[in-house]
């Protein structure tokens, strides 16, 4: 450790007396500059997302109508599986870990991340990662198959022999999220501006210090799962072998207890941005700050008591099923005071609404309505009827794509002003925020109602009565996937400087350190502290 | 920085604490596999039962309670013995001692090392399923054409739930030649 | 403003299409938009409270998007409005997090009441033990010799598009469950391999499948009829090709289907022995046994015998079907330990599997010329 922070040293010092920016792939490969790695992994998360969205593209053309037309069952059940993994650990983590970077230093009047070397590092291992489980995909047998949650023996003794490139990319993946929450951690713990206490910090800074702590919590747990499916397959061990005196079912309460937590680590960072954006246009302190902060940790804690509820139907004792449906009910009460807050912090505003707010409304209704499928999945005997059908498809989606991916892109408009120092293409910008609004609804929005009819998540061919509706939701796809490209064109601009300059506050009712440097912000910011009232 | 040696002083003490989070929480992964079975003796998931000889105590036996209880058998893929309970079904007094028997054959022209693992259902009822002598605490050899009939000792204990009148135990018997093999030649070079 | 418009319609006609729609539909008769109350008590409790939930969620979201909608209505920069500094009230605090928590125990005592009542484990009148297996089902009677598989009847042709599709397309099956109406069945679920979950939504049961273990689950229909589900586990390749077809008959009738049934057990039996002795010829075996290969083995092994590369192993050409004679026979009648090859013992007739194992001898240029009769199979399902 001693000597990795000793060259750090001597790289800071370099570039303090220099302030020169290298050029080229050079930059990008070697450096350890907040904003440069924010913006690689910001990049890194779009293109993840187009490529997870390309595989969601082909599996809506084959549920397009009933048969099999374009790809067989096999290599759908790997789309599935791959969509699902890139979506959770290419596109909305590393988006979210992006925001951190770039953020974090800038609101806590911090210069740079508390470890920029292992910074580098944590976003590079990230490309091998995925370019090993994209490859699995053209081996001999293709790539996993078994469902982005793997359930053993699917993943072990029936699996292909991708398996173990799968285990690996997960093993790198779960090393660079941990990297990158130590690193949070140890940035908002040490380094915040003299003054900026605990309960002065912005909750972005918040909600991504809970988030932190979650990953350091259960990403070792998923590395320790993924290790014994290994072992199971390739090495004789008996984990999830009941012939060796082991049990598949203990595979998945190891598996969820990683994946509640999880599950709340692609929410928390966008409660903290939804917590930015409504005060800024609503002109309007946000209200109950402090009760923000407290429904935070308490949803983190929570989450590590109701991971059972993905199983009710592997077989509980009555007792069992009874405490994580109450447990998990429970969680809808913190999550409850937050959008609560957050309609109080709109009351009485004056309220303007630019596109980063057109996306953080539609985040909080649309959140809010996976959220409330949610609490109806958390009612076992209702659940013994909407587990694994397209009710909990309609649901999680609603959670992560209108609530994490909205709210990335309310941010990535909210801040894009001040990270190019241009105001993005407002036409564009509407364009973008109402195909998607209207298309992401007829995609996810019929899904209730398929999965309530009875059909099930992860086929590849459904029954007649479902063909209506899925021919909508995959049009409502293939129009929600192309609006994305409008997003692309639109940073593209932005990116090459096209636009109108924007101000260093660039929005009327801005609040926070990162407003008060100028638009763009500078390669090096805050190298003296500011000081904190 | 006038403070920048102190703050990466500080930087260090934090990371080796969060790292021995991380790696504490990756031993507790794998610490969830043992509280897992302490877990299930407590709440009986998934119906599993001792896997080691209970010694019979001479309690109290409850006469005006009758506990139906069904055996059931299955092999699974790649094992061709025949595999089948004498007694289908039993009824019996909570406390009192009792033995079934299951029949196996190996058919095939090959010598197999057979495991069966027990499942009880309702899981509740694994709790009070006590058994004194099991085949399924050991692996069962049989030759090519050989056939057996193996016991299986057992008592339900009194403390049984008034409302438990019914349950069922299925043993599955799986093919485990192959990894029985390995221990064996593990043990052989062990003792040379 | 006019983009608020836009908005506030967009999501208010989404508000109020669908439910109308959903209406509209139902009273044509159609229950694709909802939940089927189905045609158990416990199934119809389930439904209630699935209603009542739902009901109690959009009752919520209404008056928290209303509050919101007003909001962005009333406080809007460009009707001139001034925004107040107000940002804390415990009062208000302490109201949105109790009032919510009542309402949550309201809802979690109904919810327990059908819980519990789901969980009955009494003695049921009659069980079936459900088996699991990539990707068919098998049901064993309990109380008799009857049991037997139960696969997809589509027809690959229907599936590939070639056929037009029937009204029941992916959701029939060649040997349905049947069971008496008015009698407590139970359903014991155990797997051979990977987890399923067997599902029928009319009797309001989803219970994975686990290999090793079992689980239960009860029924109680009270109408006669035909009731179809799926497997709900995500299981390998044919997952989404694995229905369960349960057929619901008076006592009376369902005694008469199980004679029946058990006498076509006893004829099989003596078929079985009838065809035991006799020696098929080559043609007889290639063709009885291209029939069986392509209703059982080419899901996998493919129709020209060369497999999935990297899932499933390639027949043509491999050293089982090229040497290894008693192997072949072995992995036919017993599966392999570890792979997705099932036990076949059960599934086919001595005959069959002995048509099969000389078809696949012999087909795709194995030019074995080895003849496999009933009697060979026998010998080794039995012993010596």
């Amino acid at each position: 450790m001693s000597t990795a922070t000793d060259t750090l040293h001597h790289d800071e010092h370099d570039e303090h007396h220099h302030h020169h920016i290298p050029k080229g792939i050079k930059r990008w490969l070697l450096t350890t500059n907040h904003k440069d790695i924010g913006t690689l992994y910001l990049w890194f998360s779009f293109i993840m997302f187009l490529t997870g969205g390309a595989m969601a593209m082909i599996i809506r053309a084959e549920l397009f109508q009933p048969g099999l037309q374009i790809v067989d069952p096999n290599f759908f059940n790997q789309m599935t599986t791959v969509h699902g993994l890139i979506m959770v650990f290419g596109a909305v983590m590393p988006a979210f870990t992006g925001l951190a970077n770039w953020l974090i230093p800038m609101m806590i009047g911090a210069p740079d991340m508390a470890l920029p070397r292992m910074n580098n590092w944590s976003f590079w291992i990230l490309p091998f990662a995925f370019l090993i489980l994209l490859s699995s995909l053209f081996l001999e047998g293709g790539g996993p198959a078994f469902g982005w949650t793997f359930y053993a023996p699917l993943s072990t003794t029936y699996s292909s022999d991708s398996t173990a490139l799968f285990v690996f990319s997960v093993h790198i993946m779960g090393i660079s999220s941990i990297m990158g929450a130590i690193n949070v951690i140890v940035t908002i713990w040490n380094m915040r501006a003299p003054g900026m206490t605990w309960m002065k910090m912005p909750m972005f800074v918040w909600t991504w210090l809970i988030t932190a702590f979650l990953l350091i919590a259960v990403m070792p747990v998923l590395a320790g799962v993924v290790t014994m499916v290994l072992t199971d397959k390739y090495f004789g061990t008996s984990f999830f072998n009941a012939a060796g005196g082991g049990d598949p079912v203990m595979f998945q309460h190891i598996f969820w207890f990683f994946g509640h937590p999880e599950v709340y680590i692609m929410i928390l960072p966008a409660f903290g941005i939804i917590s930015h954006i409504i005060p800024t246009f609503a002109r309007k302190p946000l209200f109950g700050y402090a009760s923000m902060v407290y429904a935070t940790a308490s949803i983190a804690l929570l989450s590590f008591i109701v991971w059972a509820h993905h199983m009710f139907t592997t077989g509980m004792p009555v007792a069992a099923e009874m405490f994580f449906m109450f447990a998990t009910m429970l969680i809808s009460v913190p999550t409850g005071v937050k959008v609560f807050n957050w309609v109080a912090t709109m009351w009485r505003g004056s309220m303007t609404f630019e596109v980063p707010m057109l996306f953080a409304i539609a985040f909080v209704v649309l959140f809010t309505i996976g959220g409330l499928s949610g609490l109806m999945l958390a009612i076992t005997p209702v659940d013994f009827q909407y587990h694994d059908t397209y009710f909990v498809v309609a649901h999680f989606h609603y959670v992560l794509v209108t609530g994490a991916i909205f709210s990335i892109m309310a941010a990535a408009y909210y801040w894009l002003p001040k990270w190019t120092g241009v105001m993005y293409d407002n036409t564009l910008a509407k364009w973008h925020f109402w195909a998607s609004l209207v298309s992401v609804n007829v995609l996810f929005f019929p899904m209730h109602f398929v999965g309530l009819a009875g059909m099930p998540r992860r086929i590849p061919d459904y029954a007649l009565q479902f063909a209506d509706f899925n021919k909508w939701i995959s049009i409502g796809g293939f129009a929600f996937g192309l609006s994305q490209l409008i997003f692309l064109a639109l940073l593209i601009k932005a990116c090459r400087k096209k636009g109108e300059p924007a101000s260093a506050q660039v929005w009327e009712g801005a609040e926070g350190l990162e407003w008060e440097i100028p638009s763009p912000a500078p390669y090096h910011t805050f190298e003296t502290p500011p000081i904190i009232k | 920085m006038m403070n920048q040696s102190t703050s990466s002083n500080q930087n260090n003490k934090l990371v080796v604490k969060l790292v021995v989070i991380v790696f504490g929480m990756f031993t507790f992964g794998f610490a969830l596999v043992p509280l897992y079975d302490v877990f299930c003796d407590i709440t009986g998931i998934n119906g599993k039962t001792n896997e080691t000889a209970i010694v019979y105590e001479a309690t109290d036996i409850d006469r005006s309670r009758l506990v139906t209880i069904e055996f059931i058998t299955k092999t699974t893929t790649g094992m061709p013995w025949a595999f089948e309970a004498k007694t289908k079904r039993i009824q019996v007094h909570p406390g009192e001692l009792n033995q079934v028997e299951f029949y196996v054959k190996n058919p095939a022209f090959r010598d197999i090392v057979g495991q069966a693992i027990p499942s009880v259902s309702p899981g509740t009822a694994a709790l009070y399923l006590n058994k004194t002598e099991c085949f399924c605490f050991n692996n069962q050899p049989l030759l090519a054409g050989e056939d057996a009939l193996m016991p299986m000792q057992f008592y339900v204990d009194p403390q049984i739930p008034e409302d438990v009148t019914y349950f069922t135990v299925q043993y599955t018997l799986y093919d485990v030649t192959a990894a029985a093999q390995k221990v064996a030649e593990a043990q052989a070079q062990a003792s040379e | 403003m006019n983009l608020l418009t836009k908005m506030f319609v967009t999501i208010v006609t989404m508000f109020i299409t669908l439910p109308t729609l959903a209406q509209s539909l139902e009273s044509e008769g159609r229950s694709d938009l909802n939940l089927r109350s189905g045609v158990t008590d416990i199934s119809s409790q389930v439904y209630d409270l699935h209603m009542l939930m739902f009901m109690v969620c959009v009752g919520i979201a209404v008056v928290v998007f209303g509050v919101m909608f007003i909001s962005m209505f009333l406080h809007r920069k460009s009707r001139g409005a001034k925004p107040a500094n107000f940002h804390e009230s415990v009062k208000v605090e302490i109201a949105w997090t109790v009032v919510p928590f009542i309402i949550l125990i309201l809802m979690a005592f109904p919810a327990a009441k059908t819980l519990i009542a789901m969980e009955d484990t009494s003695e049921a009148d009659m069980t079936v033990l459900v088996t699991g297996s990539q990707w068919k089902w098998h049901y064993k009677y309990m109380d008799s010799d009857v049991e037997f598989y139960s696969t997809l009847a589509t027809q690959q042709e229907q599936i590939r598009n070639k056929f037009a599709k029937g009204e029941n397309y992916l959701l029939e099956v060649d040997r349905p469950l049947v069971i008496p109406t008015g009698q407590k069945v139970r359903f014991l679920i155990t797997s051979d391999d990977v987890i399923h979950s067997w599902w029928v939504p009319d009797f309001a049961i989803k219970k994975d499948a686990n290999p090793g273990f079992i689980n239960e689950a009860w029924t109680n229909v009270n109408e006669p009829g035909v009731y179809r589900g799926q497997c709900a586990e995500l299981c390998g390749k044919d997952h989404g090709f694995m229905p369960i077809v349960v057929i619901a008959k008076t006592p009376q009738e369902y005694e008469e289907w199980k004679a029946e049934k058990i006498a076509a057990i006893e004829t099989a039996k003596a078929e079985e022995n009838r065809l035991l002795a006799m020696n098929m010829s080559m043609d007889d075996l290639m063709t009885s046994g291209q029939k069986v290969y392509l209703a059982k083995c080419a899901a996998c092994h493919m129709p020209n015998g060369e497999g999935l590369p990297g899932v499933f192993p390639a027949i043509k050409g491999s050293a089982v079907a090229l040497k290894d004679r008693t192997g072949h026979i072995d992995i036919l009648l017993n599966g392999r330990t570890g792979t997705a090859m099932q036990a076949f013992s059960k599934q086919l007739t001595l005959s069959e599997i002995a048509a099969v194992i000389t078809y696949q001898r012999n087909a795709w240029g194995n030019n074995t010329g080895d003849i496999v009769q009933a009697s060979e199979v026998h010998t080794y399902a039995n012993g010596k």
